[in-house]
């Protein structure tokens, strides 16, 4: 199985990091992981301001790019989430698109994990990972609790998961939304991690980079005593 | 800034303000929660509820007709109106027959769409809101803020003080003793006055019957008292046969307010001896949404407001800052219909962060149109050429490095510089870290 490593453009911009955990991370598990050096972006940023008439380029590009592996995989569930969702390559790739955590699990390679830290956790349960790839059970929806995310950090030893009051409220990133409403999104993203704070987590982690992103830039503005990292690092620590 | 932004950094400006409101909602919402976790096969009960609804509008038409025939056997009498004007000038009519200058109306959304209020008022008519929530925001001359909890925005002192003012009463923050004087000054209009309008939340087909669910029982003294009854109601409030009903009456209170059900749920079947019922049958647009496929399953709505309840958005901004008579998530997919421009803001009001179709209890993808809206409202524009330019640089990827490289430089240089490029993002929010080098570059030379 050939697998494409897929990292989305802010990513590949502010975060080498969690490209280099995941791909280091998937190569552990002795995965055949390729990064194809020509690849882009999903062109979500586009189609979510009312603009997927001008992304087909983006599309026939991202096509041409992955095409010749069995499966891609994403450090980030929103990404992933449109392109199975709304983009040209739907129907393509809908079987073939994974964000990180979902493949893992599918593959059955939980075991494998060494990975030891010592901290409170709290998750941000991105919401196109959580509602739209359904990573996990939202909240508002009957049934027991369960996440791709909450399996994968249970087998990290020492990881202390702390309970939030509000499970699975958005973080106010949105995308667009974000410069759209900024004071708005700046508000939802601080009620969000007043919670953490609140429940005693001294990391964020999460399927959504993005969000991530979003929360560490208020965290920052504030002095707030908070982290954010994505969960490939936590897995494979450098 | 104009449309939703700018009502919604007006809100903003208050925050203790805004977290009560937040926090007043999300208790709704937890209440719903424990609710809905209450009956088995909650999930199943969505589904059926969604799968009527889809079947209804699918034969709406027929099922309208059925519904005409069966209740004008019983002795209703059926109105048919086009737009909101027909609707008015039905009502209007009607109150002249009976020769009357003032009427009681219980909660319905209809006739806040169809702007009743003050159509009848222009034409000297008294319209008395016996909701007491809807009865405070008339007084203030506000529209109501939530389609089930129209008043949610003011807090007691608020209540207080507009009771004094119009009531003549000592200032008074009990809200037990602010209903009960409610209470005996409603009671002065519902004993004197011939009318009484209502809404409809159900309507049965095959029966020709009518429901209203209310919770402060003024539907019900409002009709019982009156020699005429007229009940306004959307197309779209039809269901086909009596055994879907408690389907609905199931979902509707425990999604709005956490309640089991509503404190009345009140059938209408046929007129009491020497008395009237009139319903008004209303389209208003209706029929042109069930043309339109990606959105039609709005039509679905049964106005729960759970919606307004779990959305982030709605909670920290309020409904008026919709400027709509739906506010809220389900308002911003069908507000746009009746006018694309006034509303286009809507649609992106929101994270799409799918909250909203997940708790719906007739299961509207409510943010898959939101998306869609997104895509409709940009149709026939022409495209900014830097969307052209940033489309064209994230389909190249010789484009895309370059562009990247450059920014990396900017961002470590000279990080106010790059600050100011991505404002308004970086108003309130720090840019991440610049790093040494981007996951692409790090990969070319350690691959």
């Amino acid at each position: 199985m050939k697998i494409g490593l897929f990292i989305p453009c802010f990513i590949n911009q502010f975060y080498p990091n969690v490209g280099i955990a995941t791909l280091k991370l998937l190569r552990s598990f002795g995965f055949d992981v390729h990064y194809p050096i020509d690849q882009t972006c999903c062109g979500q940023s586009l189609a979510n301001s009312g603009y997927q008439k001008n992304t087909k380029e983006i599309d026939e590009h991202f096509d041409q790019v992955f095409d010749p592996y069995d499966n891609i995989v994403a450090p980030a569930g929103s990404c992933i989430f449109y392109i199975k969702t709304y983009s040209g390559n739907r129907n393509k790739y809908r079987e073939r698109l994974f964000e990180l955590s979902e493949f893992l699990i599918k593959q059955n390679v939980l075991e494998q994990i060494t990975s030891h830290y010592p901290r409170n956790v709290g998750i941000i349960n991105s919401c196109h990972g959580l509602r739209g790839l359904q990573l996990g059970k939202s909240s508002e929806l009957a049934g027991d609790d369960h996440s791709t995310l909450t399996t994968i950090l249970s087998k990290v030893k020492d990881l202390k998961m702390i309970h939030l009051d509000r499970s699975d409220e958005c973080c106010g990133f949105g995308g667009t939304f974000s410069i759209k409403e900024p004071e708005l999104s700046v508000k939802m993203g601080r009620d969000r991690l007043k919670d953490f704070i609140k429940n005693g987590a001294e990391v964020i982690t999460g399927t959504d980079v993005s969000c991530l992103m979003h929360l560490d830039g208020i965290i920052r503005k504030n002095n707030y005593r908070l982290e954010t990292k994505h969960y490939s690092e936590i897995l494979y620590q450098t | 800034m104009t449309g939703h932004p700018q009502k919604a950094s007006i809100f903003l400006e208050n925050e203790s303000y805004v977290d009560w409101h937040d926090e007043t909602l999300w208790w709704i919402r937890e209440k719903r929660d424990k609710a809905s976790g209450k009956v088995q096969d909650w999930e199943q009960l969505r589904e059926t509820a969604s799968k009527i609804k889809e079947h209804t509008l699918d034969n709406l038409g027929q099922y309208l007709l059925d519904f005409e025939k069966n209740a004008t056997d019983n002795g209703i009498k059926i109105h048919w109106a086009e737009d909101a004007e027909d609707h008015n000038s039905i009502v209007y009519d009607l109150l002249k027959q009976k020769k009357t200058n003032c009427v009681v109306k219980s909660k319905s959304m209809l006739t806040e769409e169809c702007g009743l209020n003050n159509y009848l008022e222009d034409q000297g008519i008294e319209v008395v809101d016996t909701d007491l929530g809807e009865r405070i925001v008339q007084w203030l001359e506000q529209t109501p803020s939530h389609i089930v909890l129209p008043a949610i925005h003011l807090k007691k002192k608020d209540i207080g003080e507009i009771f004094t003012k119009k009531l003549g009463i000592p200032f008074l923050e009990d809200a037990d003793k602010l209903t009960q004087i409610a209470r005996n000054h409603l009671r002065d209009y519902f004993l004197s006055t011939p009318v009484a309008i209502t809404g409809v939340n159900f309507a049965i087909a095959e029966s020709g019957t009518f429901v209203i669910c209310t919770n402060e029982g003024n539907a019900d003294m409002g009709v019982h008292l009156a020699d005429m009854h007229i009940a306004s109601m959307g197309i779209e409030k039809i269901i086909p046969k009596t055994e879907h009903l408690g389907v609905f009456l199931r979902l509707l209170a425990r999604s709005a307010t956490g309640q089991s059900i509503t404190s009345y749920s009140s059938h209408f079947r046929k007129p009491a001896k020497d008395k009237e019922i009139h319903l008004i049958l209303v389209d208003n647009g209706r029929s042109d949404i069930l043309h339109k496929e990606k959105f039609r399953n709005a039509l679905k709505c049964i106005r729960c407001g759970a919606c307004m309840n779990t959305c982030p958005v709605f909670r920290k901004t309020g409904g008026h800052s919709y400027q709509s008579t739906i506010p809220g998530p389900i308002g911003a997919i069908l507000s746009p219909h009746y006018n694309p421009m006034k509303y286009g803001s809507l649609p992106f009001a929101s994270t799409l962060c799918g909250s909203c179709s997940a708790i719906c209890p007739v299961k509207i993808d409510i943010d898959d149109q939101l998306y869609h809206w997104r895509q409709e409202l940009n149709r026939k524009k022409s495209t900014p050429i830097s969307i052209s330019v940033v489309a064209k640089f994230l389909s190249k990827s010789g484009w895309f490095d370059l562009g990247s490289k450059f920014f990396t430089t900017i961002h470590k240089l000279m990080p106010n510089v790059a600050e100011r490029i991505l404002k308004p993002y970086s108003h309130n929010r720090k840019l991440p870290e610049p790093p040494e080098k981007s996951f692409k570059a790090w990969y070319k030379e350690n691959s």
